[in-house]
């Protein structure tokens, strides 16, 4: 029974958001504010279960002394002091909670996906020394798109610009349009198999 | 005063991160961890001052709603998920919220299938929309792998291919200059705000 009755609410549930879907009537349109008010009610105490890994994972590493557990000291200490920061003194401008935003999460996040800049360019040159006729024509379109952007582009050639947004808007697009249409039909079939069962993995391990 | 310390801090951190790129270090790993505890940090208060306090605390104490603590033990029920004993009372306000899942079905289908195939079926009146659905149809057609790509039939899911890299390309090329923005940005502010050679 601990498996069967939240299967038997995700199906109830999801045939009955299928059926609002379809039917525009004032007891439909009751259901989904209802549930919205709810699933808005339920969803703050899921960011309680991400802490409670956080802790749980480096309370573990620093517990047990494995190797770089010092560093586990310093994610516990950042999220502790920060949150601290955010509920002491508000989190408006001005504050220490944004002043942690502003000189310490953002500049390293920003870092963060700036690094990748040089990791990308390492694996444009890796796809290049591959030499087949797919990533050729792959770095070709790269290089033009990229180009395209700059003013360095239009100087080369004026064609560059036009030859950029010529790709954007013709293969890119029908390549977008048909993952899109895949992705979609992925996305369907998966939402089915959760509604009538077959999919239970979210459900967990155990009984 | 105050300005030099906030830009020391954040070119200190900025520079711990760039240090990876010599190799993985205990400057980088010190910032990596800040990053992951001040992150989380950081979503805690905006959570619970734009989630809990309208949704949770107001209805009931505020507002009197007092049907709202159903949805709130329900939620309060996630924290069982490490239970051995009890584990299985977190699956309540999971299937409650997957539970939309029902209304996916027929969204997905409308915004991602039918809108898209009623966009690739406009009347084919040059060059560039005869392109459009050459490459829609023989992409879709490499992705239907109930029929060996060989022969004539392996020749157009080729076509696709090209098509497909052509597409990655873009993306590509798009993701590339969005890094190398901030990159550049980054440079700017060590360059500009922190050591003031630029301006």
């Amino acid at each position: 029974m601990k498996r069967q009755i939240p299967l038997i609410i995700i199906i109830t549930m999801g045939f009955m958001f299928v059926a609002h879907s379809f039917i525009p009537h004032k007891v439909s349109a009751d259901f989904f504010d209802w549930f919205q008010d709810w699933v808005k009610a339920v969803s703050p105490f899921a960011v309680s279960l991400g802490i409670m890994s956080l802790f749980m994972v480096h309370g573990t590493k620093i517990k047990r002394k494995v190797p770089n557990w010092q560093y586990s000291v310093i994610t516990l200490s950042g999220l502790i002091f920060t949150a601290l920061a955010g509920f002491i003194w508000g989190t408006h401008v001005g504050t220490p909670y944004m002043w942690l935003f502003e000189n310490v999460q953002m500049p390293m996040s920003a870092t963060m996906f700036a690094l990748l800049a040089f990791y990308i360019a390492s694996a444009a040159y890796k796809a290049f020394r591959a030499r087949s006729a797919e990533a050729t024509v792959l770095l070709i379109a790269a290089v033009i798109v990229m180009l395209g952007q700059v003013p360095l582009g239009a100087m080369i050639s004026k064609w560059i610009p036009e030859a950029s947004t010529w790709i954007l808007n013709v293969p890119n697009l029908a390549a977008k349009r048909a993952i899109m249409i895949g992705v979609g039909l992925g996305i369907t079939a998966t939402s089915l198999k959760i509604l009538l069962g077959i999919e239970r993995t979210y459900l967990g391990g155990g009984d | 005063m105050f300005e030099t310390i906030s830009n020391f801090v954040a070119a200190f951190l900025t520079l711990s991160i760039f240090s990876f790129l010599y190799k993985d270090n205990p400057f980088y790993k010190f910032a990596e961890a800040l990053l992951v505890g001040v992150s989380m940090g950081y979503a805690i208060p905006l959570v619970y001052e734009n989630v809990f306090l309208p949704y949770v605390y107001s209805p009931i104490f505020l507002s009197h709603k007092f049907i709202i603590i159903i949805p709130a033990l329900l939620g309060s029920l996630y924290m069982f998920r490490f239970s051995k004993n009890l584990g299985w009372l977190a699956r309540y306000p999971i299937v409650f919220g997957l539970s939309i899942v029902g209304m996916s079905v027929p969204m997905s289908i409308h915004s991602s299938v039918l809108v898209q195939m009623r966009s690739a079926m406009l009347p084919i009146d040059g060059i560039n929309t005869a392109l459009i659905f050459i490459g829609t149809i023989t992409i879709l057609l490499y992705f239907f792998f109930s029929k060996a790509h060989k022969g004539i039939y392996g020749k157009v899911t080729n076509v696709g291919i090209w098509f497909m890299m052509i597409g990655f390309g873009a993306s590509f090329g798009y993701t590339v200059m969005a890094r190398v923005s901030l990159l550049i940005g980054r440079i700017q502010f060590l360059l500009g705000d922190w050591l003031g050679l630029v301006k």
